[in-house]
């Protein structure tokens, strides 16, 4: 150790520890990592919601207009004898969207993951701004109680679909919902609040609470992921904020921004919607991807392929996902002329994510591969994040797109996307880490049941999805009977619900695994998967404070197998070259 | 706005840019600000160069109210300007004395803005009269809204630290930030809005 740390470690002051009160440590907590398990908990609660939304959703296009099972106590309006009408369908469309990418992808992937380990990956103590931190998590806690409240208000839930479009959202008398709606936009607004908050603490903290020795080129490639979602989302937001005061207004005080009537224009809001939209989906891509980058780079045990390359192109990509919204409009009347330019920035973004999917199967390459449960979810995060990157390139193109827009096409699309990035880079994510936030492992054997049978599932789930697409079938209708020529195509719905349903099983290996670890799993050592970056030289789990000292760092975050090394693993905040250690050793 | 905490036991290390802590959230902050007058902004711009009868709209509104608005906002920002000084000088009179008449003008500004709406309602002009009264009412609206949070933020630093220490230093620094920023939006607004 150098004399300047041996300085900086005499400066340690011993202190008097108060434990804090239990409100203090676990409701009312500024510690980044008590504030991450806050945000997981609300995500993984609103998971459960959502993924029942979908099997109550997914059996009613099964078997139309019959009880759904589990659910009959659910009372009039809502449903009649466990059976729903289209109104209620209407409203679980709407909010299983919204619940799953906003209040669950963003809490999970962003916030309990950026915020349990950007201060531990930089080296800190805590966030910049720990006070905000807790405002923001609050503040999401709010916007939660607030689209929970919107179920029971007279009128019902909003209905006019995740992405709100008007004029449809704009006037009460065109949905029949009135407060469901006003509160919907208030709690997407004061979910935005939250994570911009957030956001504000992840870059700041990024950029100047690093560890001595920590330069930006050595950051781990999570936490560049983090820092340009972040930045990606407080660039993208803004309009849409604006408007949906404007919707708001629309609502609320009769104005016409959407409706032709008035002068107003319901495209203005697609605009500002997919221009905050398409920048989101990549809100919520780079955190999966940083989560499948660390992972695989550990478990084979070789460096990042083209560390400063992926960096690079995920910032290109990111400028990209600023031109590319109207592919999401191509059928909604905006001039033909357009279609082309949209179409050709669309595909040109699958270059630099192209360059990304490379590089991680560049970094596999050679690699001496562990299939732990962390890593097999890595593994299956790319590769069917890979199908849902094809089939994107389908929808991007103009002349495709026309044919195939708002069928069921487009949902197995972004299901592939998002529900690979979420749901198998989350999980990836937590058996990770999951020793190093709570000191215990999960059990691998069940990690691994419930990694094979989420993976069957999923994809027998998904698959068909796409062909009952391309054979017709309109998203967001409630009754597929109703229609003669959807007729031939039931038996591959009932298929696709048959799977859900035993999607949603397979999650029960999880659930048990997660509390039986949490209560009884192996302790966990300060880093069992003898990774290099800076939060396993933490203790499992890092005290409030996160390190004995501060660590200083003397090298990039991937230095695996590095040749005349002994041990095939250098921390970052190890100073012996690689020799040195060999000699040690 | 707190830098970055210690904890007992623990030493503090230094920001690893030259840029303060907080100086870089507070930056960030109003860079997602930014954005959200950018896209309101924005649609006001496209929606007027595509539809007709705007400027007849907007030559009914007032021109001197918002003028002297434009003086008074800009006369508090200068205000805000000597507070900061007087907080680097330590010069505790002098900041209370800066701190309370940038509080008072904003308050100020945000009365005449009362009055504005109130003879435009008299008048017959709702937000729901058109679309250039719904943009007139949505973004001078949104954009009083911050002045009021502005004007909380400068009552509170008032009111909490009457004195010029180092930590209050930074706050008065990073207030004045944010008031140049709602100045600046008021710039905007001005022109786009009462003389065109």
């Amino acid at each position: 150790m150098s004399d300047a740390v041996q300085a900086k470690v005499a400066e340690v002051v011993p202190h008097v520890h108060e434990e804090p009160s239990f409100w203090r440590r676990y409701v009312f907590s500024t510690d980044h990592k008590v504030i991450a398990k806050q945000y997981l908990t609300l995500g993984l609660l609103w998971a459960l919601a959502g993924g029942l939304m979908a099997y109550m959703m997914r059996w009613q296009l099964a078997w139309p207009e019959t009880p759904v099972p589990l659910f009959r106590w659910v009372p009039e309006p809502f449903m009649y004898d466990g059976a729903m009408g289209p109104e209620f369908y209407n409203a679980l469309v709407t909010l299983h969207g919204t619940i799953m990418v906003f209040f669950v992808a963003m809490p999970v992937l962003l916030a309990a993951f950026g915020n349990f380990l950007i201060p531990l990956m930089v080296g800190a103590q805590d966030m910049a701004f720990p006070r905000l931190n807790m405002l923001s998590v609050w503040v999401f806690a709010l916007a939660s109680l607030v689209l929970f409240v919107s179920f029971f208000v007279p009128g019902g839930a909003a209905s006019a679909g995740w992405t709100g479009y008007p004029p449809l959202s704009a006037r009460v008398e065109y949905t029949g919902v009135g407060w469901g709606l006003n509160l919907w936009l208030l709690a997407l607004a004061l979910e935005f609040a939250s994570f911009l908050m957030g956001g504000i603490n992840f870059l700041t903290t990024a950029i100047n609470l690093r560890a001595p020795g920590l330069s930006m080129f050595r950051l781990p490639l999570f936490v560049w992921m983090q820092m340009i979602a972040a930045v990606l989302f407080m660039l993208s937001v803004g309009p849409l904020i604006a408007g949906a005061i404007m919707l708001l207004m629309d609502r609320l005080l009769g104005t016409t921004f959407y409706l032709p009537a008035g002068g107003g224009d319901p495209l203005l809001w697609q605009h500002l919607f997919w221009f905050f939209g398409h920048p989101e989906v990549y809100v919520i891509l780079l955190p999966g991807l940083g989560i499948v980058l660390e992972i695989i780079a550990v478990f084979s045990r070789k460096p990042v392929f083209a560390y400063r390359g992926i960096i690079y192109a995920t910032i290109i990509a990111g400028i990209l996902s600023f031109i590319v919204w109207a592919h999401h409009q191509f059928i909604s009347g905006i001039d033909p002329r357009l279609a082309m330019p949209f179409s050709v920035t669309t595909i040109l973004i699958s270059v630099p994510f192209a360059f990304v999917i490379f590089a991680m199967i560049a970094t596999l390459w050679k690699g001496s591969i562990h299939l732990t449960t962390p890593m097999l979810f890595a593994l299956g995060t790319l590769a069917n994040f890979i199908l849902g990157g094809v089939t994107g390139i389908f929808n991007g193109s103009a002349p495709v797109d026309i044919y195939i827009h708002d069928t069921y096409f487009v949902v197995a699309h972004f299901h592939y996307t998002l529900f690979s990035i979420t749901v198998l880079g989350g999980f990836a994510g937590l058996y990770y880490w999951f020793p190093k936030m709570f000191g215990r492992l999960l059990h691998e054997t069940l990690g691994k049941v419930h990694f094979w049978l989420t993976i069957v599932f999923f994809n027998s789930a998904f698959i068909p999805m796409h062909f009952v697409g391309v054979g017709g079938m309109m998203r967001r209708i409630a009754n597929p009977l109703q229609y003669e020529f959807l007729q031939p195509l039931q038996p591959l719905n009932v298929w696709i619900t048959v799977s859900v349903i035993l999607l949603l099983l397979s999650q029960i290996p999880f659930v048990v695994n997660f509390v039986w670890s949490l209560v009884a799993g192996v302790q966990a050592e300060r880093n069992p998967w003898r990774a290099n970056t800076l939060e396993w030289s933490a203790p499992s789990p890092p005290p409030h404070g996160n390190f004995e000292t501060v660590p200083v760092v003397y090298r990039g975050p991937y230095e695996y197998s590095l040749p005349g090394s002994v041990q095939d693993w250098l921390p970052q905040d190890c100073e012996a070259s690689p020799r040195a250690a060999a000699a040690r050793a | 706005m707190q830098q970055a905490s210690t904890l007992p036991g623990q030493t503090a290390v230094a920001p690893s840019t030259s840029i303060p802590t907080g100086k870089l959230g507070v930056w960030w902050f109003l860079a997602s600000e930014v954005t959200v007058f950018g896209g309101l902004i924005a649609c006001y711009i496209l929606m007027r160069l595509g539809g007709s009868g705007w400027e007849e709209e907007a030559a009914h509104l007032s021109l001197f109210f918002p003028l002297l608005n434009t003086v008074v906002l800009l006369t508090s920002s200068m205000t805000m300007v000597m507070a900061h000084a007087a907080v680097e000088a330590k010069d505790s009179q002098r900041l209370r004395t800066f701190l309370l008449a940038t509080v008072l003008l904003g308050v100020g500004f945000l009365l005449l803005k009362a009055v504005e709406y109130s003879r435009e309602m008299a008048h017959g002009f709702f937000p729901h009269t058109g679309l250039f009264w719904a943009f007139y009412y949505g973004m001078t609206g949104l954009h009083g809204l911050h002045v009021l949070g502005g004007v909380v933020v400068n009552l509170v630093l008032l009111l909490t630290a009457p004195t010029a220490t180092a930590t209050h230093q930074r706050r008065v620094e990073f207030a004045g930030l944010y008031w140049h920023f709602v100045d600046i939006v008021w710039i905007f607004l001005f022109p786009l809005l009462y003389l065109t």
